[in-house]
C-alpha cells in the first residue's frame, strides 16, 4: 500500500528554486534512499515533509492526509519522525529525559494532574519512564540514562537522536545523513541496526545518506536529486549504471 | 511498596517542616517578637520569592525573554484592590481573581506575541507592561496616576506563606513532570521539540500564563500590605528588578530564584541606612556577580535533599 | 492643514534625537548581539559634559557638544571594555543584567556625584529664537537639532561605507569569525564601535538638553527606551532601520501630543512597536532569517 505520494512539490527561497516538480512515492515497510551532491535540495525535501517549510505548491500525502500547511508537531502525531544532519539534541538534558520528551505526545494524565500529583500522574510517568527506557535499550543507551546528551560521545549523539524519533512512535521515519561522521564500523553497525528498527517497529525509512556503501547496502529503492530536481530512481544496481547519476554524483574520476 | 512508604514519609516530613515553619513565624509576629520592621522586610521577601519563581517559569524554564511581567504585577493589584475595596468582595476571592485576571492577561498577550523570538520578544512584552501602566494612568475609576489609596492591610503572614507555597507547589510540580519538560524542550531546541510533537505555541503560552497569574497574586498581596498603589510602580524598571532575581539565581532553577530574591530583599533592606550610594553599591553588585558568575548562584541545579546528602556524604 | 505640518515640522526633530540614540543601539546590537540599556544613561552623561562645557568652560554649543562627543567615545569604551568584555562568551542574558547594572551605576553615580535636582540648561549658549516661514512658526533650537543631527548621520554613513574602520564593523556584525581570519581585530573593531555609537548619544543628549531646556540624571531612562523601541521598530542591527525608526517615533510622539491625549504619548510608540512587529517580527527592514534546519 502507498504510504507517502509527493505530487509536484515546488520550494523556492528567494529566486533559487531549491526543490522543482519533486514526485515521490513510498511503500509501507520500504526503505528508500535519497541522495544527490550538496545543495541538490535533499534536506529541503525532508523539512517539506515534517513541516518546516511550507511549500510553494505541491502536495505531501501520508497515509491518504494532506501534510501541506500542517504544524510540524502534527505532522509528528500523524506518524512522521526525524532526525537531523546537524545533531539538535536536548544537549543540556539527560539522555533518558531527551526520550521521554519524544513520548510527551502519547503524555496520559492532564496538567492539572501534574500540579496536584494525582494517582494519573504517577501512573503516567511510569510508563513514560517505561516507553523512553525501552528506546533507549534498543540503542544500547540505557546505562548513559543519566548522562546529558551534550556529554555523548559522537556516534552515541546520532543512536540517541535516532531512539528519540523512535519515540514518537512514527509509522514513517526520516534520517538526514544518520552515518555523517561515523567510521566504516559504526557505519556497518548503524546498517544493522536500521534494518533491525525497521523489523522490529513495522516501519518505513527514508534517509539521506552520503555513504554509498550504506545507500546501497539497505535501500530497497533509490532517488537521485540534483539542482532540485529527480535525475534518476530506481533499483540500487539500476542507479549504480546511469551515467547521469554517476556525472552528476559519484564524480568522473570513477570511469 | 517500599518506594511508596518512602514516598509518604517525605510527604509527611516536609508538611511537618512547613507547619513548624508557619507556626515559629506566626509565634513571633502574634507575641511582637518580630518587630514591624522585619514584618515589612518579611512581606518584600515572600512577595519578591512569588514574582522570582514565576518570572522564572518564563525566562528560565521555557526560555522566553519577558520583560514585562511588572505589568502583570499590576493587573492583579488593581484587580484585588478594586474587588475588596469599591466590590465588597471578601479577600480570598480577591486574590483567586486576582491569578485569573492576570494568568488572562498573560493569556492575550501571550498569544500574538510568543511568536517572536528573543530580543524581539524581550521589547515586545517590555512595551505590553509599560502600556498596561500607561492605560491605568489613564482611568478615572483607579484615580489616574495618583493611584488607590486607604487599602486595607488583610495581607497577613498566613495568606503570604501560602501564597509562596502554592507558587512553589505549582512551579515545581508543573516542571517536574511530562509537560515540564515539554516547557524545557522548547528552551532547549524549539525546532527540534516542534518536530519531536511539542506543540511549542501552546507550552509556551501555558507557561507565560502561569507565570503571569502568579505575577498577579504577588500584586494583589503587595496592594494589601503596603496600603497605597499607583501605576507608577509597576513600570519596566520593576520588571528589571525581578529578571535580576531570576538572573542572579540562575536560569532554570527555581532554588536559584528564591535565594536570589531573599538574598536581594535581605542586601535592600541593608542598604536602606545609605540612601546616597544604596544603588551604586547594588549595581556593583550586579556587574560583579555576572561577571564573575554569569550562569548565576545556582546555574540550573537545584538545591535538594540529594544535593545535601551529597554534601553530607562527601560523594561525588 | 497647515497645523499638521507645523506638527511634522516639530516632530523632526525629536525624531533625529530618537534617530542618533538608536543608530547607537543598533551598531552595538549588530555588533555583539547586545541590548545595551545603558546606552540611554550615555546619552545623560554626553547631556551633562555639555552642561558644564558651556558653564564652567564657557565654551559655545558647537564646542560642548564636540567635547561631549570626545568624553562619552572614551566612557563608551571604558565600559565595553570593563562590563561587557568579560562577558562576551557568557549567555546574552548574563550581558543584559551587566548592561542594566550598568545604567543603574551611571545614573546613580550622577545623582550621587550632582544631586538628583534637575539642572536649566543655559540659554546664554542658546537663545531661542522662533521665524515665520510660510506660516509655519520654527523655531532655531529645532533647526539646530535637525541640521546637526543630520550631518552626524551623513558623518556616520560615510564612516561605514567608505572607510576601513566602517568595512571591518560590518565584517565583523557579518561573521566575527570569519572576520578574525581575515585579519581583523574584533577586539578594537567593537571598542571603536562603541566609540562611535556612545558619541552619537552625547551629541544627542546636548540636543537634548537644547530641545528642552532641563537635564537631570534619570533623563536617559526614557528617550533610551524610546530610542530602543525605534531600533527594533527599523529592524535592530540595521542602521538605516534605526534611523527611519528614530523618525517613525519621534513624529508619532509629536502628532499625538499635538491632536491627542499627551498621557497616552508613550503608549502609542509601545502600541505600533507591537503592531509592527506582529505583523513583521523582524521590524520594518529586518530580514526574516530563519534558523537552518
Amino acid at each position: 500500500m502507498t504510504m507517502l505520494t509527493i505530487n509536484k512539490l515546488h520550494k523556492a527561497f528567494g529566486g533559487l528554486s531549491a526543490v522543482m516538480n519533486f514526485n515521490f512515492q513510498m511503500e509501507q515497510d520500504e526503505l528508500v534512499g535519497l541522495i544527490g551532491p550538496n545543495g541538490a535540495g535533499k534536506t529541503t525535501v525532508f523539512n517539506l515533509i515534517t513541516g518546516v517549510y511550507k511549500p510553494d505548491q505541491g502536495q505531501i500525502i501520508f497515509e491518504g492526509q494532506n501534510l501541506v500547511g500542517m504544524a510540524p508537531y502534527s505532522i509528528c502525531a500523524q506518524g512522521v519522525a526525524r532526525t537531523f544532519q546537524n545533531i539538535r539534541l536536548f544537549n543540556e538534558l539527560s539522555v533518558l529525559d531527551n526520550v521521554k520528551i519524544a513520548c510527551h505526545k502519547n503524555v496520559q494524565y492532564s496538567v492539572l494532574g501534574a500540579l496536584m500529583r494525582t494517582p494519573a500522574f504517577f501512573k503516567g510517568e511510569a510508563k513514560i519512564e517505561q516507553d523512553a527506557l525501552k528506546f533507549l535499550e534498543v540503542f544500547k543507551l540505557e546505562n548513559k540514562r543519566d548522562e546529558l546528551a551534550k556529554n555523548l560521545p559522537y556516534g552515541e549523539q546520532r543512536r540517541l537522536e535516532i531512539s528519540r524519533a523512535l519515540a514518537t512512535q512514527p509509522r514513517l521515519l526520516i534520517l538526514d545523513e544518520p552515518a555523517a561522521g561515523m567510521n566504516p564500523q559504526e557505519t556497518n553497525s548503524l546498517m544493522k541496526l536500521i534494518e533491525m528498527i525497521r523489523r522490529e517497529f513495522g516501519l518505513a525509512v527514508l534517509l539521506i545518506e552520503h555513504d554509498m556503501s550504506l545507500v546501497m547496502g539497505v535501500c530497497e529503492r533509490i532517488y537521485v536529486l540534483d539542482y532540485g530536481l529527480i535525475i534518476a530512481k530506481g533499483l540500487p544496481q539500476e542507479i549504480r549504471n546511469y551515467t547521469q547519476v554517476i556525472e552528476a554524483y559519484l564524480g568522473e574520476e570513477l570511469n | 511498596m517500599q518506594t511508596k512508604k518512602i514516598k509518604w514519609t517525605r510527604i509527611l516530613l516536609e508538611a511537618a517542616f512547613l507547619v513548624v515553619l508557619f507556626s515559629l513565624v506566626q509565634y513571633s509576629i502574634s507575641t511582637h517578637m518580630l518587630s514591624q520592621y522585619y514584618q515589612i522586610n518579611l512581606t518584600s521577601m515572600c512577595i519578591n520569592i512569588i514574582l522570582a519563581v514565576s518570572l522564572s517559569l518564563i525566562n528560565g524554564f521555557t526560555g522566553q525573554l519577558s520583560l514585562g511581567h511588572a505589568g502583570f504585577m499590576a493587573v492583579g493589584a488593581y484587580t484585588a484592590v478594586i474587588m475588596t475595596t469599591k466590590l465588597d468582595y471578601p479577600f480570598l476571592a480577591a486574590l483567586v481573581g486576582a491569578l485569573f485576571a492576570a494568568g488572562l492577561a498573560g493569556f492575550v498577550i501571550g498569544v500574538p506575541t510568543l511568536r517572536l523570538k528573543g530580543d524581539y520578544l524581550a521589547i515586545a512584552t517590555l512595551a505590553l507592561g509599560e502600556i498596561i501602566r500607561v492605560v491605568l494612568q489613564n482611568i478615572d475609576y483607579v484615580n489616574g496616576p495618583a493611584g488607590i489609596s486607604g487599602i486595607p492591610k488583610l495581607t497577613t503572614w498566613a495568606w503570604l506563606f501560602g501564597g509562596v507555597v502554592l507558587t512553589l507547589l505549582v512551579v515545581v510540580n508543573l516542571v517536574n513532570s511530562s509537560y515540564g519538560r515539554a516547557i524545557i524542550s522548547v528552551r532547549e531546541d524549539e525546532i527540534a521539540a516542534e518536530l519531536m510533537g511539542i506543540n511549542t505555541t501552546k507550552y509556551k503560552v501555558l507557561a507565560f500564563v502561569i507565570g503571569a497569574g502568579f505575577a498577579g497574586l504577588a500584586g494583589a498581596l503587595y496592594g494589601h500590605y503596603f496600603y497605597i498603589i499607583k501605576p507608577e510602580t509597576f513600570n519596566f524598571l520593576k520588571s528589571f528588578d525581578i529578571l535580576v532575581m531570576v538572573v542572579l539565581g540562575g536560569l532554570g532553577s527555581t532554588t536559584g530564584a528564591v535565594i536570589a530574591a531573599i538574598f536581594i530583599t535581605i542586601l535592600t533592606a541593608a542598604l536602606q541606612p545609605f540612601p546616597e550610594i544604596r544603588m551604586i553599591i547594588y549595581a556593583l553588585i550586579l556587574i560583579v556577580v555576572m561577571i564573575y558568575r554569569p550562569q548565576g548562584l545556582m546555574g540550573n541545579k537545584e538545591f535538594s535533599r540529594q544535593t545535601l546528602g551529597r554534601i553530607w556524604g562527601g560523594r561525588q | 492643514m497647515q497645523e499638521l505640518i507645523q506638527q511634522l515640522v516639530n516632530g523632526l526633530s525629536l525624531g533625529a534625537i530618537y534617530a542618533l540614540i538608536a543608530l547607537g543601539y543598533t551598531m552595538v546590537y549588530g555588533i555583539i548581539k547586545l541590548i545595551n540599556f545603558a546606552h540611554g544613561d550615555v546619552m545623560m552623561v554626553g547631556a551633562f559634559v555639555g552642561f558644564f562645557s558651556i558653564t564652567l568652560l564657557g565654551t559655545n554649543i558647537a564646542v560642548a557638544m564636540l567635547i561631549a562627543m570626545a568624553v562619552c567615545a572614551l566612557l563608551g569604551v571604558i565600559i565595553e571594555k570593563v562590563a561587557y568584555r568579560p562577558l562576551r562568551n557568557s549567555t546574552r542574558i548574563a550581558s543584559l543584567i551587566t548592561a542594566i547594572g550598568v545604567s543603574l551605576l551611571l545614573e546613580y553615580l550622577t545623582i550621587f556625584l550632582l544631586g538628583p535636582n534637575q539642572k536649566i540648561f543655559p540659554d546664554t549658549a542658546f537663545t531661542v529664537k522662533a521665524y515665520d516661514i510660510a506660516g509655519l512658526s520654527i523655531l532655531n533650537k529645532d533647526v539646530f537639532v535637525f541640521v546637526s543631527a543630520v550631518g552626524l548621520m551623513l558623518v556616520l554613513q560615510y564612516i561605514i561605507k567608505y572607510t576601513k574602520t566602517g568595512k571591518a564593523m560590518r565584517a565583523v556584525s557579518l561573521d566575527n569569525e570569519a572576520a578574525i581570519l581575515m585579519g581583523i581585530s574584533v577586539d578594537k573593531t567593537i571598542s571603536t564601535t562603541f566609540a562611535i555609537g556612545s558619541a552619537l548619544a552625547a551629541a544627542a543628549g546636548v540636543m537634548v538638553g537644547v530641545y528642552y531646556g532641563a537635564i537631570n540624571p534619570l533623563m536617559g531612562i526614557i528617550p533610551g527606551l524610546k530610542a530602543f523601541v525605534a531600533a527594533v521598530l527599523g529592524g535592530i542591527g540595521i542602521i538605516p532601520g534605526a534611523m527611519v525608526g528614530g523618525f517613525v517615533i519621534g513624529l508619532l510622539e509629536t502628532l499625538v501630543s499635538g491632536y491627542g491625549n499627551s498621557l497616552y504619548r508613550d503608549a502609542v510608540s509601545f502600541g505600533v512597536l507591537i503592531l509592527i512587529l506582529l505583523v513583521k517580527p523582524t521590524g520594518l527592514f529586518g530580514k526574516d532569517t530563519g534558523e537552518k534546519v
